[in-house]
């Protein structure tokens, strides 16, 4: 090489010096992230081909063993199912709720402030105090909805008690709790939506519907997918509101209804079987990252 | 700002939805009333039939029993202590991190941001187990660091930093503060973090909130009473005493204070900042 003009020189060595003030400075960000994120979520990975005992995760190698039981273990079967069951009721719900809460808010009347601030304080609101107050609605002797559900003279229902009743109980929970966060999401993507759009349609002659179906709904998309992705996610995680509204009740001490990070806790953590618990916990991993690839599989070709 | 409409202008289609709106509205709220309702009740009134909504004898028994029943204070205080440091890591941590990617072009710079990124798409609850010895090997179950460990760093905080600042701080800025003799640290802290601060106002609000609701990993953490958090310690508590509504209602109704607070007086950088992180459930 020959010698660079001197002012090039010193600009490449200028350039150098950002580098070593990036890498400097992103190198104790990176070390969190791999002792926090990259080696966890790795050893996962290792965790679930290894028999553990209480005191040692990996106490021998028993290769695919524990992901060979799982189709076998009814209790793991049965939670697979119910975090089924739950995350589609609680997506199609919430999703769809969110959407027409978006389109009846989406004027300009003087409460839609009041009602976005109203249908968001759910979100804002931690999920324990949230499951214990609706525990309390269900109670089934004192409980608030049985009293509104006897004014039609409807018997009083154990709405927690029955692990088919108490699975949709809680889907409601969850559902009045993260309405408005998708409702919110909603109404950005509504607002972007330029007007001009729909009163050229409206001029065109297209009914309210009309304008919905072939104007709104497209340019939603994205949106909607987005919002999709992130309460299949959330809600394939749930734990906290079964936790705090299903043990316990009535003297029993297992889980009427059981989900699956709730099984992954009590084997990892009740039982100390950590091996199978990651085992499922890779199953589960292996779910939200299947749904949420095909989601965004869905955007691309809707591009 | 959009100028807001008269009653008198809305449709009857628009009154028929806005009726609706307020019944919904109502729903919202309901459980909300109920629980402070219920909170100041005496014992005699929580088990009654038909329920009530607010009590007849008010009285502020349950929340003085509060301190008496379980250390609330102290649940309190820590469910503070560890929501303040994980503010704090994530905030640092974004907003250095955010700046680096955002403003300087460097070898690999994309393929660590991608793996940042990445990491976002695993669940915590899906790798607790081995973050779960990794604490017990460095001995800090039990304590605050081992509490807000998890939350130390967000990826989608230095996502949503590196958005923030490549758009709000020019280039041509920074070019200038260079020629003035600036060092690249000064010219972060000194210009890009005054310039970003409506970034870290909803990153800081976020990250505060993620960490008071935070559940599973401080239950499974806080193996001694003296180190529960408010939600922990309310959950326990009302396993163990499931009849004692007035008191569970109280409790409950002081742990979600602190967050209410703070939505009523930012509630727009809350939604703003929510919507773009995406908050988990």
């Amino acid at each position: 090489m020959t010698a660079a003009p001197r002012s090039q020189r010193r600009w490449l060595s200028m350039e150098h010096r950002r580098w070593l003030f990036c890498y400097l400075g992103l190198l104790p960000i990176l070390a969190l992230f791999l002792v926090l994120r990259v080696i966890p979520i790795s050893q996962t990975l290792i965790y679930s081909v290894f028999n553990s005992s209480v005191v040692n995760p990996m106490q021998n190698f028993i290769g695919l063993d524990n992901f060979r039981r799982l189709p076998t273990d009814a209790t793991f079967q049965d939670a697979l199912k119910n975090t089924l069951l739950f995350a589609t009721g609680t997506v199609v719900l919430s999703v769809l709720g969110g959407l027409v809460l978006a389109l009846m808010v989406n004027t300009r009347w003087k409460l839609t402030p009041f009602f976005e601030a109203v249908y968001f304080l759910p979100v804002i609101t931690p999920m324990v105090p949230v499951a214990i107050i609706w525990k309390w609605i269900y109670d089934p002797q004192y409980g608030l909805l049985n009293y509104f559900i006897s004014l039609f003279g409807f018997k009083q229902v154990g709405w927690l008690i029955y692990p088919n009743i108490a699975l949709w109980a809680i889907v409601i929970v969850q559902v009045w709790k993260v309405l408005g966060y998708n409702m919110v999401i909603f109404l950005v993507g509504l607002r972007n939506i330029p007007n001009e759009y729909r009163e050229a349609a409206v001029i065109d002659g297209a009914s309210g519907a009309g304008v919905l179906r072939h104007i709104t709904m497209p340019l939603l998309k994205p949106i909607l997918l987005f919002i999709v992705v992130i309460t299949t996610i959330n809600s394939f995680n749930v734990f906290t509101a079964v936790y705090v509204m299903t043990q316990g009740i009535q003297g029993t001490s297992g889980a009427s209804i059981r989900v699956l990070v709730f099984d992954i806790w009590e084997n990892a953590f009740r039982f100390w079987r950590t091996g199978y618990a990651s085992a499922e916990a890779v199953i589960l991993f292996l779910i939200v990252l299947g749904l949420t690839l095909g989601q965004f599989r869905l955007i691309r070709s809707e591009e | 700002m959009d100028e807001t409409i008269s009653m008198r202008r809305l449709t009857p289609f628009q009154w028929f939805t806005q009726a609706l709106l307020v019944v919904g509205a109502g729903i919202m709220i309901l459980p909300f009333i109920y629980m402070i309702g219920t909170s100041f009740k005496p014992p005699t009134e929580v088990l009654t039939w038909p329920p009530t909504l607010f009590a007849v004898h008010p009285t502020w028994d349950n929340y003085r029993n509060l301190t008496t029943i379980a250390p609330f204070p102290r649940f309190f205080l820590n469910s503070l202590i560890m929501s303040t440091a994980s503010t704090l890591g994530i905030l640092a941590t974004s907003t250095f991190a955010g700046y680096i990617f955002s403003k300087y072009r460097f070898p690999g710079r994309d393929l660590l941001f991608i793996i940042i990124l990445a990491t976002a798409m695993v669940p915590f609850e899906t790798y607790l187990i081995p973050f779960y010895f990794l604490i017990k090997q460095l001995k800090l179950i039990n304590t605050y660091a081992g509490m807000a460990g998890p939350y130390l760093i967000m990826s989608f905080g230095i996502f949503l930093m590196r958005q923030s600042m490549s758009s709000s701080i020019p280039d041509e800025l920074l070019d200038a503060g260079r020629i003035d003799g600036c060092s690249e640290w000064r010219l972060f802290h000194q210009i890009a973090l005054p310039l970003s601060k409506s970034a870290v106002g909803a990153l800081g609000i976020f990250a505060f909130m993620q960490a008071w609701m935070a559940f599973i990993w401080p239950l499974i953490l806080a193996t001694q009473r003296e180190m529960y958090t408010m939600e922990v310690g309310l959950s326990v508590f009302q396993q163990r005493f499931s009849i004692d509504y007035g008191s569970i209602t109280a409790g409950s109704t002081v742990s979600i204070i602190p967050v209410f607070i703070v939505f009523l007086v930012l509630r727009r950088n809350i939604i703003q900042g929510i919507t773009l992180t995406g908050l988990k459930g």
